[in-house]
């Protein structure tokens, strides 16, 4: 007995079916709230302004999905936007430099106290064996307590303006200008890098292969010889990168690092991107582009009701409804293969 | 009460997919009586067991418990019909104390409250039953396993079980626990409870059993009374069949073939205790003896996959430093698991990246990205070389059947230059067909001038397969043969048969 082709002829079915019920479902909500709106949705400015608003979650999500396909969680992302950006901003305001090295540095000074911040919330899971859950967990309280200490309590203001560009200027505004586009924001370029480097890392190199081994099997891993240790804290360390670059750019964006931003709904709209974008909380199955377009559905909806003038309370249900029946179609779908 | 048996199962079948486990199995159990289930490991004693207990349905037979035809469909089933399973891994919360688990499930209660006092009653009267007394307030993962027997055996009798039934129970006690555990079945019996007694230890039958029946390859050979059933004769009808030419030729190895591998006295305590053996190039070493007995623990010792106590371990004659896979890997040894899709595979993934995943680094290219189109082909090779029948290379391994998964373990760790392989129950749970190119596989190795080390519980298998057999009991190597010497009755009782009771 090889292969049952059945069940390879229906697993095939079930992803197209998916891909098909997907598109058709985005078709019709896209052209419904459009025509609600009276084509105020499919306005380039409204497209953009989707893309700027997801930008945030959607690079939290990037970094989740590294741990969350190593069937891992890392919930002081939120908690790390807040203290790198404090840490940023107070670099940005005690160093001399101006222009381009000023960015820079502070860039690379944001990604590394968010990166060490990763690599301790490994360190136990890795060595002792602990729960993410609880290590992030720790380090969500640590983090936001400390954001708060090296701030004084409020936010902390930049003094240089040349953040600015990078916060809320608009990439290459004389071609969209000149061709009438909308203005594409720098961040969401940031955004649309990291997705694309990120995905490379995942799909093309060794070392996103033994993400997704370690998450479908961490022992058969462990048993070809693949580092497991170093793998873990590397996914723990781009996620706390990613959180860094997150507050790096909201202090941009705000002109100051506060030790109250990022710790709203990012951390749980993170994560519901991605388990909407297809990855599994079980670990071993994921992508990148999955979390995007997770993301993606995320914004647009809470976009399509703000056009629709829907409340404000009734969005998060509506919200709680699509996530929960995001992955119960997604179960239904496992199941179906399974059955054969 | 009539004069039925306590327990009847009359003709009982069971199949898996590929597998007949059971067929045309029938045993009686009176009240009062051991029954003693002999066999080797496969022959169907857990089938059979897992029958009784409503874990499994069998196809085919009927089972009568006091004369009256029942239906055990599901664990509470077996339970209500006085059925009491203790199995090998005990079933207990071990965090909660040992009346909390004797009660488990059928708490009494005061109100809405669970009566603790009655709990720990209920507990202390099983106990008094049994003549023992362990503590009761502590969490019963504290309890000595002897201990945590106890409470699983009071677990059953609290439920007023008549029929109990002990898989192995004397396999991780100290003697003295043996000894009070036979007092306990004992005084079971005298009480007139019935009790199928499954053990692998020749030397206690003597000493409990009333009558022993011996399963092999799914059928009843033989059931007698235990004083005229003498343990040789119970050997000789577990073991039974007679070497068939489903093995291929072994070639000799030459006489100058230098030592590959070489393990000086290692440890792994509790389970390893001091095991020099040493294979050289094209030879083929199997490792014999019961489950438990400390041959998977040896092979995880030299594999890296645990880390040993002490002891030394070379490869062409160099010293190598192993404490992790990684190492032993670097070392040029390629361990294939015993559990395929616990250890063996990652099964979400697809065939081409379970063949690579432990030479990965092979395959990536000066820009740091994994060439797939090379990776397609190595694994595309491998697959048309060990026959792997799978629609594509990109199939994910969980679709594949066992004997295939298997190969593709295989070809995981063909695809580097391995010298030594240690394979750990090869051939478990695959067809026939598959087994024939695995040994086919195996002879290949050996003569490429690999050293191979092979654990298996199918003893045909290891007298087909193997120049030379080492016998495993206790964590030592209790006894070698040669090819020649070997017999299944001389193995069998070198890995039963403890030296103080032969």
């Amino acid at each position: 007995m090889a292969v049952d082709p059945h069940v390879a002829a229906k697993e095939r079915t079930a992803y197209w079916v998916r891909v098909g019920a997907a598109a058709l479902l985005l078709v019709i909500l896209v052209t419904v709230v459009n025509v609600a709106s009276h084509g105020a949705f499919l306005q380039p400015s409204n497209i953009v302004r989707v893309l700027r608003q997801i930008t945030y979650n959607c690079v939290l999500g990037v970094g989740q999905t590294f741990v969350i396909i190593t069937a891992g969680i890392d919930l002081s992302v939120g908690s790390l936007v807040a203290l790198t950006g404090v840490v940023a901003a107070r670099y940005a305001n005690s160093v001399p430099l101006t222009g381009f090295l000023l960015i820079a540095s502070t860039l690379v000074v944001a990604v590394g106290v968010g990166a060490a911040a990763g690599w301790v919330n490994a360190l136990p899971v890795v060595k002792l064996n602990l729960p993410p859950f609880i290590t992030t967990l720790a380090m969500l309280e640590m983090a936001l307590g400390a954001s708060f200490i090296l701030a004084h309590g409020r936010p902390v203001g930049l003094n240089s303006t040349d953040f600015q560009n990078t916060g809320i200027g608009s990439f290459l505004g004389g071609v969209t200008n000149a061709l009438h586009l909308p203005n594409v924001p720098i961040p969401v370029v940031w955004m649309l890098v990291i997705i694309a480097v990120a995905s490379v890392l995942l799909t093309r190199t060794r070392f996103g292969r033994y993400v997704f081994a370690i998450g479908g099997n961490e022992e058969a891993a462990r048993l070809a010889g693949i580092n497991v240790g170093r793998v873990k804290t590397l996914v723990y360390v781009i996620s706390g990168s990613c959180a860094a670059i997150v507050g790096f750019l909201y202090m941009a964006l705000f002109s100051s690092g506060s030790p109250q931003t990022g710790t709203g709904d990012e951390l749980l709209e993170s994560i519901a991107a991605v388990v909407v974008g297809g990855t599994s909380l079980m670990g071993g199955r994921g992508s990148i582009v999955g979390t995007f377009f997770g993301a993606l559905l995320i914004g647009v909806l809470y976009n399509a009701m703000n056009l629709l003038n829907v409340d404000s309370y009734l969005q998060k249900v509506v919200l709680g409804a699509v996530i929960l029946l995001a992955v119960v179609l997604d179960e239904l779908r496992k199941r179906y293969i399974a059955k054969g | 009460m009539s004069d039925a048996p306590l327990l009847a199962m009359r003709h009982i079948a069971k199949s898996f997919p590929g597998v007949t486990a059971l067929s045309d199995v029938s045993l009686t159990l009176h009240s009062g009586e051991v029954l003693c289930v002999v066999g080797e490991n496969g022959a169907g004693k857990s089938t059979l067991m897992k029958i009784l207990a409503g874990a499994q349905r069998a196809d085919e037979g009927e089972i009568l418990v006091d004369g009256t035809p029942v239906q055990i469909a599901s664990p509470r089933a077996a339970e209500r019909l006085g059925i009491g399973m203790i199995y090998q891994e005990f079933t207990l919360v071990p965090q909660l104390t040992a009346p909390q688990n004797v009660a488990l499930g059928n708490e009494p209660v005061r109100g809405v409250f669970v009566d603790d006092r009655a709990v720990t009653a209920r507990a202390r009267e099983a106990l008094d039953e049994l003549g023992v007394d362990i503590p009761l307030r502590v969490p019963v993962s504290q309890l000595s396993v002897g201990q945590q027997q106890l409470v699983e055996i009071a677990k059953a009798l609290a439920r007023k079980a008549r029929i109990i039934v002990m898989d192995e129970p004397t396999a991780a006690l100290t003697d003295r626990e043996i000894e009070r555990l036979f007092g306990i079945i004992h005084r079971l019996r005298a009480a007139g409870a019935g009790i199928v007694y499954i053990s692998h230890r020749m030397e206690e039958l003597p000493r409990i059993a009333d009558r022993v029946t011996v399963l092999r390859d799914g059928r009843v050979i033989e059931t007698r009374d235990a004083r005229d059933f003498p343990v040789e004769a119970i050997i000789s009808a577990m073991v039974g069949r007679t070497l068939d030419a489903q093995f291929p030729a072994l070639p000799a190895v030459p006489a100058n073939a230098p030592v590959v591998l070489d393990v000086r006295d290692l440890r792994r305590e509790p389970v390893v205790f001091g095991v020099s053996l040493a294979v050289r190039a094209g030879e083929i070493v199997g490792l014999a003896g019961l489950v438990g007995a400390g041959r998977t623990e040896i092979m995880r010792s030299i594999a890296g996959a645990d880390v040993r106590d002490s002891g030394e371990i070379s490869v062409d004659g160099k010293n190598v430093r192993i404490a992790s896979p990684q190492e032993a890997i670097a070392a040029g040894i390629a361990f294939i698991t015993e559990d395929r899709k616990a250890q063996g595979l990652v099964l979400g993934m697809t065939v081409r990246e379970n063949i690579t995943l432990a030479h990965l680094g092979d395959f990536v290219d000066r820009d740091l990205l994994v060439d797939v189109r090379r990776e397609r082909a190595a694994a595309r090779e491998k697959v048309d070389e060990l026959h792997v029948r799978t629609p594509s290379i990109e199939q994910i391994a969980r679709n594949l059947s066992g004997g295939n998964q298997q190969k593709v373990v295989l070809a995981k760790w063909l695809l580097g230059t391995a010298r030594v392989f240690l394979f750990d129950e090869p051939t478990r749970g695959i067809d026939v067909g598959a087994k024939a190119e695995i040994y086919q596989l195996m002879l290949q190795l050996a003569a490429g001038g690999a050293a191979i080390v092979m654990v298996s519980s199918e003893l045909p298998e290891v007298l087909g397969m193997a120049h030379r057999i080492l016998v495993v009991r206790g964590g030592v190597i209790a006894a070698e043969f040669s090819r020649a010497e070997a017999t299944p009755e001389a193995v069998i009782a070198a890995a039963t048969v403890s030296r103080s009771a032969a």
